[in-house]
This record gives structure tokens, sequence and C-alpha cells, in this order.
């Protein structure tokens, strides 16, 4: 696999380093010291129920919210796919992909379009996309900037389960071929474990687990030891055992 | 296809993540890296906030001042700001400007209320629904071509001279920028919303006060402000005919005598009453906005 290297960047280094990271709203500490390396390639997923601060997190990572204090060090060419497609009603498909690029980037977006299955959308409207297509173009969106870091905002949970699946599957392939780190936020256990190479569970405010996940490419619930791995993450998710 | 090459090969757990060994090559590990810019918008000291916002008044005072003192702007161009003093200490003193006040506050008023609340009503009938923009858009269209001051001679034929001519002449006025903003935002109103209000069963006038008019305020407060400085523009057309007093009347007597100072003092009232409307309507988009001072995207 050809992996691009820019100056000053370590090949095998660190996408993301954070060191003592804290941030309050008002007087609700939401991240309170969390230490995290991610390493550039690597899947990780952040797991944790509503209202944790993953969401934050993740803002914090792409430069959309202050930390209070610590350290936050990222790779330059980060990029975010949120819940919803946040695409331009006003502008055409191939306009949102190849947003605030320069023009020469126009067939990139085509490509990176066909990349999510949707060659030829290029011209159509974003109202007249349905919920996974129109997330898939947001996907496109990402790809075409060549992200060295991929931030995933439970990008599949306004999906329907068949389609979500598909996505699940496409960001797999995707991230596998384009090998950006990425970060996934989830409250899906089980799309954590299938995706990730690595899972951490954040809990009042620092992160409690962290997991490697070992298994083969692609998982499913009967892939040998996926059980495993969801019950722990469950038991750390206050999930009991009679619920699993 | 594989995604394990770059995995951690241990399955333990460790809280820390992978911890390097030495600073050296903690720093190695980190080359490239740097702290996200931040993109979102920072919060500014409120006391600049108003510094900034009142400099640009004061400079133009200052300039005014300055070049009437030091002769530079001769005062048949443009009077002193002494003698503008001046003569608003004589209009306070003989109660003139309160009297002048509370005849236009009455006449703009009136106007609005009934102009305005006729032009929001037609706004949202026409925004909501399709009989309702049948209905009334293009005579709105058709009257919005119309200049109001066009309608000066037929409403004297029609009311005279007195309240009666100047507070319908006002509403008119502000009748038709009130539609035009408060039916362009109904239309703005996000339809998926509107759609599940109308599968929640609102219709109606519930459907207006409950979901189209807050979510279309941005559009009518502006369409206020609007309606209100249109108001001025009014009330010297009304009070040039026919009235003894009111702040429109007042650019009459500053033309009539020929006074530099009540013609500078005649756009300061109405400088004055701009930042009124503007306060006001501020306040108004707080009280009646509250979850705009909240709004963070996420
Ligand atoms: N701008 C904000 N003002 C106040 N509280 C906030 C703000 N943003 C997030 N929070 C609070 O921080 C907590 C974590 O939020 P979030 O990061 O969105 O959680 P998650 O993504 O894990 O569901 C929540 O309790 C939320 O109410
Ligand atoms: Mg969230």
């Amino acid at each position: 696999m050809s992996e691009p290297v820019f100056p000053g960047e370590a090949p095998d280094g660190l996408a993301i380093r954070v060191r003592g990271l804290r941030k309050s709203f008002g007087a609700k500490t939401v991240l309170d010291g969390v230490d995290l390396d991610i390493r550039r390639g690597e899947f990780f997923a952040l797991l944790g129920p509503s209202g944790t601060g993953k969401t934050t997190l993740l803002r914090i990572l792409a430069g959309l919210e202050l930390p209070d204090a610590g350290t936050v060090l990222a790779a330059r060419r980060r990029t975010t796919v949120y819940q919803e497609p946040r695409l331009i009603p006003a502008r055409r498909v191939l306009a949102n992909v190849t947003l605030g690029l320069p023009s020469s980037v126009r067939e990139a977006g085509r490509r990176a379009l066909a990349e999510v299955g949707l060659e030829g959308y290029g011209r159509a409207w974003p109202a007249t996309l349905s919920g996974g297509e129109a997330q898939r173009v947001a996907l496109a969106r990402a790809l075409v900037r060549d992200p060295e870091v991929l931030l995933l905002d439970e990008p599949f949970a306004a999906l329907d389960a068949l389609t979500r699946l598909q996505m699940q599957e496409l960001v797999a392939e995707l991230c596998a071929r384009h090998r950006p780190a990425v970060v996934l936020v989830t409250h899906d256990v089980d799309e954590a474990v299938r995706l990730a190479d690595r899972v951490v569970v954040l809990r009042e405010g620092a992160l409690a687990v962290d997991q490697a996940i070992d298994l083969p490419h692609p998982r499913d619930r009967d892939t040998p030891g996926f059980t495993a791995h969801r019950r722990l993450f469950l038991t750390h998710l206050g999930v009991t055992a009679a619920a699993h | 296809m594989s995604v394990s090459g770059s995995a951690p090969e241990s399955t333990a757990v460790s809280v820390s993540g992978s911890a390097p060994e030495s600073p050296a090559a903690a720093r190695e590990e980190a080359r490239g890296l740097e702290a996200p810019r931040f993109l979102g918008a920072r919060r500014r000291p409120a006391a600049l906030s108003v510094a900034v916002r009142i400099a640009v008044p004061l400079l133009l005072l200052a300039a005014w001042w300055y070049g009437s003192a030091s002769g530079r702007i001769p005062p048949d161009v443009l009077a002193a700001p002494s003698a503008v003093a001046g003569a608003l200490r004589e209009l306070i003193a003989t109660g003139q400007l309160t009297g002048y006040l509370l005849a236009s506050g009455h006449r703009a008023g009136l106007g609005v209320l009934a102009g305005g609340g006729l032009g929001l009503v037609l706004g949202v009938a026409a925004g909501i629904s399709a009989v309702g923009e049948e209905l009334v858009d293009p005579t709105m269209q058709m009257l919005r071509a119309v200049p109001f001051l066009a309608l000066v001679p037929l409403f004297i034929s029609w009311f005279g001279v007195g309240e009666t001519f100047k507070i319908v002449l006002i509403a008119v006025a502000a009748a038709i920028p009130m539609y035009a903003y408060t039916y362009l935002g109904v239309r703005n109103v996000d339809r998926k919303v509107v759609e599940a209000a109308r599968g929640f069963g609102l219709r109606g006038h519930r459907l207006a006060l409950g979901v189209v008019i807050p979510s279309a305020l941005p559009s009518i407060l502006m369409a206020l402000r609007i309606s209100l400085s249109v108001s001025l523009t009014g009330l010297i057309a009304a009070e040039q005919i026919g009235a003894t007093e009111g702040i429109g009347y007042l650019v009459t007597l500053a033309q009539q005598y020929f006074r530099p100072d009540y013609m500078v003092l005649c756009i300061l009232v109405y400088a004055a009453l701009g930042l009124v409307f503007d306060g006001a309507i501020r306040l108004l988009e707080r009280v009646a906005m509250p979850w705009r001072g909240h709004v963070v995207a996420r």
C-alpha cells in the first residue's frame, strides 16, 4: 500500500496526541483529564452513552471547540462527517463535494462520488437525495480532501438499519484503501467492534477502557471473539448481563 | 481487505493509550502534528464591543465639532454643535420637543400598529396557504411598486388633512414592508417542521401562532425595523400639511424659516429615534427569541 508522505510527517508516528484535556460547560465538567494517542492509519472508535462528551472531544479535535486545559495535537489535514449530512441545499452535489477547493479538483470530486457509489449524481440537488445518499455525499466531501485524520461523529446514527450496514461496509472499505487515522464516535457497541482496530470507552470525563480489537475483517457477530469484546464494552457502558 | 496493519498487538487494557518510553521518542512520534486551529467564534469582552460600536459615531461627532470650531465648516453649510445644542435647549425649555415627540409618536404608533398588523396577517396568510398567496400577493406586489407618497393627494381628498389622513398614510407605508418581509420569512420556515406540525393536527391559527410565526420571528422583527423607519418618512410627508406639531412639522419649520440649527437638529432627532428603535428591537429580539442566545452549531 502506498502512503503519501508529506514533509515533516512521521509516517509511522501519531496522527493525534491528547494530554490532560479538560473541558467544562458552566459548572459541568465534560472532559476531565483525557490522555489519548492515535497512530496514523489507525481506526479508532470512541464509545460512550449519550451525553458523555464524545462529540465535545471530536469537536475539539476538529478545532470547533476550545479546550479549557491540556495539549491537543493533530495531523494537519482533518475532515469531519457529522451525524447529519450538512450539505448546502443551494449547491449541487459536486459543488458540495468540492466545496472550498480549487476547480481543478472537480475530477477528483467525481471520482470520490464514484467511490461512494454515487457516480453521475454530481448535478443532483441535495434535497433530492435519500438520507443514505446524502450521507455518502458527505463522506465523498471528506474523502476528496485526502484526510490524514477522518473525524466521524455518529455518521450512521440517523440511517435505517440496512443502510447503516451498507454504510459501515463502505466506510471500512474506503478507510482500508485510503488509510486515514479514523476517530469514529458512536454509542453502538456492535458498530465499534465491527469497524475499529481499537475501542475506547469514555465514562465520567475520562477514558475507562482502551482495547485493541485484533479480529479479521470483515467481522460480524459470528466472528470468534466478537461477543467477548462486545460483552466487555457493554459492561463498561453499565449495561447489565441480562440485557446483552 | 485488512485494516489490522497498525493495530496494537496486545489486547491488554491500558488507560493511557500507547505511551512512548522517552521524551525524545515521544517528540519523534508526534512530529508533524499541530494544535487544531480554532474555527469557532471567540467570545469578545463586552466593554470592547461597546467601544467599537460607538467609535464611528463619536468620530463623526468629533469631526463635526472640530470642523465648526476651526472654521473649516462655515455655519451656513452646517450649523455648529453649539448652535444646534442651543436650538435643542430652546425646544426643550418651551416643552415643544416633548409635545412634538408625543404627537408624532401617537401618529406613528397607531399607523404602524394598524398597518404593520395588517401586513403581518396578510404576510402569514400568503406564506402559509396557497389560496392566501393567490388572493393577496399580486395586489400587494402591485401596491409595493406604488410609492406611498403618491397616495398623499388621494388620501387628502378622502380624509381631509386631519389626523385620519396622517395615520392612514403611515399605516399604508408600514403595511407594505411588513407584508413583504413576513411573507418571505414564512416561506423560509423549514417546510419539514411545518409538515410535522400539520401531522400533529395543527391547522390555521394554531399552526400560525404555534409554529410559523415563532419560526419566522427573525424576519418579522426585521420587517418591524423597516416599518418603523418607513413610518418616519411617512411622518415628514404627513406633517408637512395641516400640522402644528410633530417632528415632521419640525422639518417644515426649519425649511420655512431657513434655520440651519433646526435643520441639523431634525437630523439628530431622527438619528436618535433610529437608535431608540434599534435598541427596542434588539431588546424585543432577546425577549421574543430566547433560543437565539444559546445557538451553538453542533
Ligand atoms: N455548548 C454547550 N453548552 C452547554 N452544555 C453543553 C454544550 N455542548 C455540550 N454540552 C453538554 O456536554 C455534555 C456532553 O455533550 P456531547 O459531547 O454532545 O455528548 P455526546 O456526544 O457524548 O452525546 C452534554 O451533557 C451536553 O449537554
Ligand atoms: Mg454526540
